[in-house]
């Protein structure tokens, strides 16, 4: 009775084939340098999990990895509460409100390379102005000398370029929030702070947890500036995992084990991602068995 | 739990000119301790505003709200110790339904025991008591605004608690269940409790003393049955009832009332105040008028132009000069037919008469005999 | 115009939204689908303006059919529960739109007619004016405007008023129905409350969980539900359902099982004798003052609702639940006792199986 329309099907063509250009074949072309020895441009021998298990071993790769899951969740302790701070200080309505977003959201035009320009000149204690103020003050600080001065300058630089989003995303949450609750829990007597605890934050949940995987994956894959930065140094103090695997691409021509490196890459965020969100939504909704605070 | 009085004015502009700058007009009145109150009025007449003066939400730009004679115009919603249930269902979602109900007491330091106790019989009253221990989250919206109302009820001090169309998102049929908890629980906690609505159902159900609203003015104060026998205003002639109250223009002349160019005579008590007032308007509800036989005393000959089968009467509409008159008629009389001329007697113990700035003037043809309607 | 559906049903996965059904549409007359929310009064106005096509079954407009066709090759207008306009045009042009779009008008036409149709609906001080500026109820006389200028042979409303106070709705309908009456369009008009559709005359269809249970002339379907269901879905208050059996030309009601109805002997057929039958009191039914040969109902009073005109009193009796409509305001104390009295000739009665075996005579009966 009910005719079933392959015509569909044509209409779906077109998608099917950007998709494979844009994603499915250069993944495949990653997968397939990643099991191979490309020797030269016409001579390649398979090597089967090779790759993988070099890279697996390889110690550089630890402390890159390991200096990476150090800065981002860095990255989220800082700039989760301060969006949260910033967007609560910011004005509900009126001009003042226009005028806040728009001096918060200033930050997020500039480009990545601009903003490691920006810093660089800004932390030189010559005539960057906070190198200079730093310097006055008596404070030895050198992002290209002090490795810790560097990891936390490419710190202080992503909360500066990020922070705003985290800020722009809870604000509109906020903003959500229908004036009935506040009316309801000024009658109920409740203080500031459990307006926060038990209406703000609950109704923000599914923005924060926007805000909380768009941070962890951006800062995870975090590049430009520090390379504009410090070049990852000095040493390898800022030497991220991409511009690590770059190094290695690019670098070194090791195309097989970069390839292995990129797939092994895309499952960590894959992985910490799906952790982290199913985290975030049992932290919301599970039923609190003797939750209550008696 | 306290007497409010209010004695005030509000305008949301700085400087209001006319009276159409008024959200609420002045208006004087009081609201005695343990009554049940209804504010009636269709959307934009000022209710929410009167019922936010009196939570403490708005301040009003003129005037005084006193709580048992103590001034409380500039106290907060805490500081006069007012309960209000919204339109929609407010729930804090992480915590539980037992957590819900508790959270106005434990935020004034209640002791535990007696936070537990008072929950109980709450949620008893209002049937959550199986429910106690799940995340309100993820109840259906009834359920999310009995605890909102629970949360309303919770604390035995208030001085009132204040309802704003709380009912909106309950379903059509289980309204009647928690219109008649809510008047249990009122008879129960004795606490005052003041309801605002549109819906003349809800109003006159739950309120022995409704106070129907319309433009910033608070047109009449009174129970359901003054309401419906005595509108002191056409507005509320108008808007009890459905359909509502006929009017039809009028004007005395020569001992006698002249209505759509026919000639009534009139009792000699009503002469003199209708005399006085020369051009009235002769209200009537649909519910009063009857058909009679041509030229009975007191029946107007219309000219009928619908009738309508409504299940338990007819509805007729019929014309008596420019205006359209309606009545509720017996379905087991026949109805007459649709052009015909019929005799609906208009004037009686229910006539009620206004004058040109919409005040009642005069009421009651006949002697009247009181309760009659009970 | 004639809508016909034949066969139709609509299934979306497993569940079956509406079954299959038979339905010849009264042209140039306004039916009122009536059923509670979810009853499938929406999927059938979906099926009927070419939203949604069946799953099984045709539609046949003027015989023709029309299944599978899109909607914008039928002409169809549609009004919903929502105020829907286009926000950034004035109501005039909101009203002109589908006249514009339906070209073959000058300028002046379009001017006359939206002029007139905003006349008719009390919006013409605000033609100039956006959508947005206007109150509820304004907003949706619009878009009643709007659906009207199309002039479409088929006019679907789905719960228009519903978002309205009730002394709006009490006005809209009314003039709603004049409208209606000096058309020539085919309405479908969709509601939940029994009421509208008493007032709205007409044709009703009653539909209760995805199925059309009665279709005809609105007071007729209210006089003679054709069962228990029908009776339900077309009743407010709801109808007092009392269980019993038929004995004899009586009938013995099963709770408390001490009061009977006296029946004429004729009106139950052999079988019934043994069977169980459920006698069904309209609310207006009831009464408190007692008449000669009326049934007595005792209980106590659990609320009396009152809506001005009327007040619908809820009373837990010994027979069960009832519910009284008497005309007026009338006080009653919670938990008071009260006796109701019916007229046996007002009541109806069910067989076992829910049809209907009698029913009370009505006005307009032939």
């Amino acid at each position: 009775m009910k005719p079933i329309n392959q015509k569909a099907w044509w209409l779906v063509l077109p998608v099917f084939i950007c998709v494979a250009f844009s994603a499915v074949l250069p993944l495949m072309t990653v997968v397939n340098y990643s099991v191979q020895d490309i020797i030269s441009p016409d001579r390649r021998v398979f090597v089967g999990t090779e790759w993988f298990a070099a890279v697996m071993r390889d110690e550089e790769l630890h402390s890159a990895l390991w200096r990476q899951l150090t800065f981002s969740l860095a990255v989220l302790a800082v700039e989760i509460p301060l969006g949260i701070a910033l967007a609560l200080s910011m004005p509900a309505r009126g001009w003042q409100a226009s005028a806040a977003l728009v001096l918060v959201a200033l930050s997020l035009l500039i480009p990545w390379n601009v903003v490691g320009t920006i810093w660089q000149i800004y932390g030189r204690a010559d005539i960057g102005l906070l190198g200079a103020a730093l310097a006055w003050l008596g404070v030895d600080y050198s992002y290209t000398g002090d490795a810790t001065d560097a990891w936390i300058t490419v710190l202080v630089m992503d909360v500066w370029h990020w922070t705003p989003l985290v800020a722009l995303l809870c604000y509109a949450g906020l903003r959500s929030i229908p004036d009935a609750y506040y009316q309801a829990a000024r009658i109920d007597g409740a203080s500031r702070f459990a307006v926060f605890r038990y209406i703000q934050l609950p109704k923000m949940r599914g923005v924060l947890m926007i805000a909380v995987l768009l941070r962890f994956m951006d800062s995870f894959m975090i590049y430009t500036e520090p390379f504009v930065l410090t070049g990852g140094g000095p040493g390898n103090a800022t030497t991220f995992l991409s511009q690590y695997l770059t190094q290695k691409a690019v670098g070194q021509f090791d195309l097989g084990p970069a390839a292995a490196f990129s797939l092994i890459y895309f499952l960590i965020i894959l992985l910490l991602c799906f952790i982290l969100y199913n985290w975030m939504q049992r932290v919301g909704t599970a039923d609190p068995e003797g939750a209550s605070h008696e | 739990m306290a007497r409010i009085d209010l004695d005030l004015a509000h305008s949301y502009l700085s400087d209001p000119k006319q009276d159409s700058d008024y959200a609420l007009l002045p208006l004087q009145m009081s609201f005695v301790d343990g009554g049940a109150y209804a504010l009636l009025g269709p959307s934009g007449c000022g209710k929410t505003t009167l019922l936010n003066i009196i939570s403490g939400l708005v301040r009003p730009s003129q005037g005084a709200v006193r709580f048992d004679g103590a001034d409380m115009t500039a106290r907060s919603p805490q500081e006069r110790n007012i309960a209000q249930v919204f339109q929609f269902p407010v729930v804090y979602d992480t915590m539980t339904v037992a957590d819900n109900l508790a959270f106005p007491l434990r935020n004034r330091g209640v002791a535990p025991d007696r936070i537990k106790t008072r929950v109980g019989r709450i949620a008893e009253m209002l049937e959550l008591s199986g429910q106690l221990n799940q995340r309100a989250a993820h109840l259906a919206a009834d359920a999310k605004q009995k605890i909102s109302l629970g949360r309303g009820l919770v604390r035995e001090d208030v001085s009132a608690v204040l309802f704003d169309e709380p009912l909106t998102v309950i379903d059509p049929h289980l309204k009647w269940q928690l219109r008649r908890k809510l008047k249990e629980i009122h008879h129960e906690l004795k606490l005052t409790l003041i309801y605002v609505t549109h819906d003349q159902v809800e109003a006159l159900t739950f309120a022995d003393q409704v106070v129907v609203m319309t433009r910033g003015q608070a047109v009449q104060i009174g129970t359901a049955a003054e309401l419906f026998e005595r509108p002191r205003h056409r507005f509320v002639g108008h808007f009890i009832g459905s359909p509502g109250m006929n009017f039809i223009p009028a004007r005395w002349r020569e001992g006698a009332i002249e209505v759509a160019g026919h000639r009534l005579p009139i009792a000699p008590a009503l002469a003199e105040r209708l005399s006085a007032a020369g051009e009235f308007m002769l209200g009537i509800r649909p519910e009063y008028v009857t058909q009679t036989e041509a030229g009975a005393s007191g029946a107007l000959p219309v000219e009928v132009s619908q009738v309508q089968d409504i299940g338990t009467y007819w509805l007729l509409a019929a014309r008596a000069g420019e205006t359209v008159l309606r009545a509720r008629l017996n379905l087991a009389s026949a109805a007459p037919d649709v052009g015909a001329t019929v005799w609906l007697k208009v004037l009686g113990p229910h006539s009620c008469f206004y004058g040109g700035d919409q005040q009642l003037i005069a009421a009651g043809v006949e002697p009247e005999q009181p309760g009659a309607s009970a | 115009m004639q809508l016909t559906l034949a066969g139709v049903a609509k299934r979306v996965g497993a569940a079956m939204h509406l079954y299959p059904l038979d339905f010849a549409l009264q042209s140039r007359a306004v039916t009122v689908l009536l059923g509670a929310t979810q009853a499938g009064k929406t999927t059938l106005m979906r099926l009927m303006a070419g939203l949604d096509a069946p799953s099984q079954g045709r539609v046949l407009v003027d015989g023709h059919d029309v299944t599978g066709w899109p909607v914008r090759e039928r002409n169809v207008a549609m009004v919903y529960q929502q105020f829907i306009n286009y926000p950034s045009m004035r109501v005039f042009d909101n009203i002109a739109s589908p006249l514009k779009l339906r070209g073959g008008l000058d300028r002046a036409a379009i001017d006359r007619r939206v002029r007139e149709l905003a006349a008719k609906l009390h919006i013409d001080p605000f033609l100039d004016r956006l959508p947005a500026e206007l109150s509820g109820g304004q907003q949706q006389r619009v878009a009643l405007a709007r659906a009207l200028a199309k002039e479409a042979p088929l006019m679907l409303l789905d719960e228009p008023l519903v978002n309205l106070d009730y002394k709006l709705r009490e006005e809209l309908r009314e003039e709603l129905s004049a409208l209606f009456a000096s058309g020539d369009s085919t309405v479908v008009y969709a509601t939940t409350e029994p009421t509208e559709a008493l007032l709205l005359g007409g044709y009703t269809a009653v539909l209760d969980a995805g199925e059309l249970l009665q279709y005809g002339p609105t007071a007729e379907v209210f006089h003679r539900p054709r069962s228990i269901r029908v009776a339900r879905a077309f009743s407010d208050p709801p109808i007092n359902l009392l269980a019993g059996h038929a004995v004899a030309s009586e009938i013995q009601l099963t709770d408390g099982a001490r009061l009977t109805v006296s029946l004429p002997t004729d009106a139950i057929p052999a079988d019934a004798t043994e069977a169980g039958v459920t006698a069904g009191i309209r609310a207006g039914a009831l009464r408190v003052h007692s008449q000669p040969g009326d049934v007595a109902l005792a209980g106590r009073v659990e609320l009396a609702e009152i809506s001005g005109s009327d007040t619908f009193v809820h009373v837990a009796a010994t027979v069960g639940p009832l519910v009284a409509q008497l005309t007026g305001v009338h006080d009653f104390q919670l938990g008071a006792p009260i006796t109701l009295y019916a007229d046996p000739a007002r009541i109806y009665v069910f067989d076992s199986r829910g049809a209907l075996l009698i029913a009370p005579d009505f006005p307009g009966a032939r």
